[in-house]
């Protein structure tokens, strides 16, 4: 049944795969309520708030009563929009989201993700198509602060995957390969590339938080200037699959992370799903502590950070590790 | 073959699976329980409480425009980059003279749109 790798695919490894995907599916989604609520839990406590604490123990239900909430609020279509593609709109942006998670490796054994040779070139051939969906999203709404919101998305996003992409190839020098499997294989024989890729790591830290849209970065969202970006127009459910898409992209992210440079699933004594989950909460609680401590930066500032600080570091990176490799 | 084929019949089941998701839930299960009861207030373009002012479907100036530019010309250097960098042990001192002058044409095409401006948001 699980063996669908190695063996040609039969009803028993089909079914096998689709247990796998739901599992998968199940994951995500708890993952991503259980990151709201630590987000909204750990800067609360940051600013000598509580947090939610209302629904369920500590408040552990508060984000399920809150998706509950918008599952049964009206679907609002404004009269103005484009229907068609402010329907599809949020179908555009989550579906490459979800898929981005098939090729992270979450154990050991690759029963439930993809171990395909292209693995990091695939996440982020995926995590350009979901500005496909923020950009459709912004221009059928008929609204200016989406339509400005979803054009400053595009830039940004545009903007900080070269550096992200650039950041990846240092790792890829010295793995000898794109498969994740086989980056995690190769910091099992030598050391985690966060020692060796430091700079690397910095500038994957920084694009990144770039690329998810996240404070310091967040002015595609920037709520003083743009009410809700790319998202103004839309209510209840469609709203939630775009809400739903920043987080899935977040726990993505956190496990490209954690596979490119704190060795994935390896680790000692503990089991290598706890191990990939702690180092995914590493770079999430990260994100959210930068969130909390960073104002949000101005937008004339924000794309040339990319291209003349970030962009330059990581090439300089690139051709430190080339050298490196080549001289040793 | 199947070794190849496989993994990609995985990723086609989280294709259809991240479809299924927001169809049932905004198509399926969402009309049962959220009440349907559009008005012409509800239906307005949001501005801020304001009437609306004409329409946002208009000549808007795509800023990105450049950006996009500058990110197709990158973004094909990263792709040749990695297959680079996984073929690099092999080619060794070649690999790294020959990307070189790659990387240094393109920071030269950089240094390029720095001095024309192209990299402000203005």
């Amino acid at each position: 049944m699980w063996n669908w790798a190695t063996h040609p695919v039969s009803w028993l490894s089909f079914l096998g795969m689709l247990i796998g995907t739901v599992v998968i599916l199940l994951l995500t989604l708890v993952v991503v309520m259980y990151s709201i609520y630590w987000q909204r839990k750990f800067i609360g406590w940051i600013q000598l708030r509580i947090g939610p604490n209302r629904v369920g123990p500590f408040g552990l239900l508060q984000t399920a009563a809150d998706v509950f909430k918008l599952l049964i609020k009206e679907d609002i279509i404004p009269n103005k929009v484009d229907r068609v593609l402010f329907m599809i709109a949020p179908i555009i942006a989550f579906v490459p989201s979800f898929m981005a998670l098939s090729v992270i490796p979450f154990s050991r054994t690759h029963v439930f993700t993809a171990n395909i040779a292209v693995g990091a070139l695939f996440y982020l051939a995926l995590s350009a198509i979901t500005i496909h969906g923020v950009m459709i999203g912004g221009w059928a709404s008929n609204n200016k602060y989406a339509l400005i919101g979803s054009m400053r998305s595009a830039a940004q996003m545009l903007s900080f995957e070269i550096p992200l992409g650039m950041s990846i190839v240092g790792v890829v020098l010295m793995a000898g390969s794109i498969n994740l499997n086989d980056i995690i294989a190769g910091q099992q024989h030598s050391v985690w590339y966060i020692i060796p890729q430091v700079l690397g790591c910095i500038v994957f830290l920084i694009a990144s938080t770039g690329e998810l849209n996240r404070t310091p970065f967040d002015l595609p969202e920037a709520e003083s200037e743009l009410v809700a970006g790319y998202h103004t127009e839309y209510s209840g459910f469609r709203f939630a699959f775009f809400m739903l898409t920043e987080y899935v992209y977040l726990f993505a992210m956190a496990g490209l992370f954690a596979t490119l440079f704190l060795g994935g699933w390896s680790g000692p004594w503990l089991p290598g799903w706890l191990w990939f989950a702690i180092k995914a909460l590493i770079y999430i609680t990260f994100q959210f502590w930068v969130q909390a401590t960073m104002p949000r930066m101005r937008v004339d500032k924000v794309m040339p950070f990319a291209w003349k600080v970030l962009l330059p570091l990581a090439l300089f990176n690139l051709v430190i590790t080339a050298v490196l490799k080549a001289v040793l | 073959m199947f070794h190849y084929w496989n993994p990609y019949f995985l990723i086609v089941l989280y294709v259809v699976l991240g479809i299924f998701l927001p169809v049932a839930s905004i198509w399926v299960i969402g009309p049962i329980l959220r009440p349907n009861k559009p008005s012409e207030a509800k239906g307005s373009t949001y501005e801020s409480g304001l009437e609306p002012v004409g329409d946002a479907h208009v000549r808007y100036n795509a800023r990105y425009y450049l950006f996009a530019l500058m990110f197709v010309v990158f973004d094909v250097e990263t792709l040749f980059l990695y297959p680079w960098a996984v073929a690099f042990k092999k080619l060794g001192m070649f690999a790294l003279t020959e990307m070189l002058i790659f990387i240094v044409l393109l920071v030269i095409g950089l240094a390029y749109a720095w001095r024309k401006k192209v990299l402000e948001w203005t």
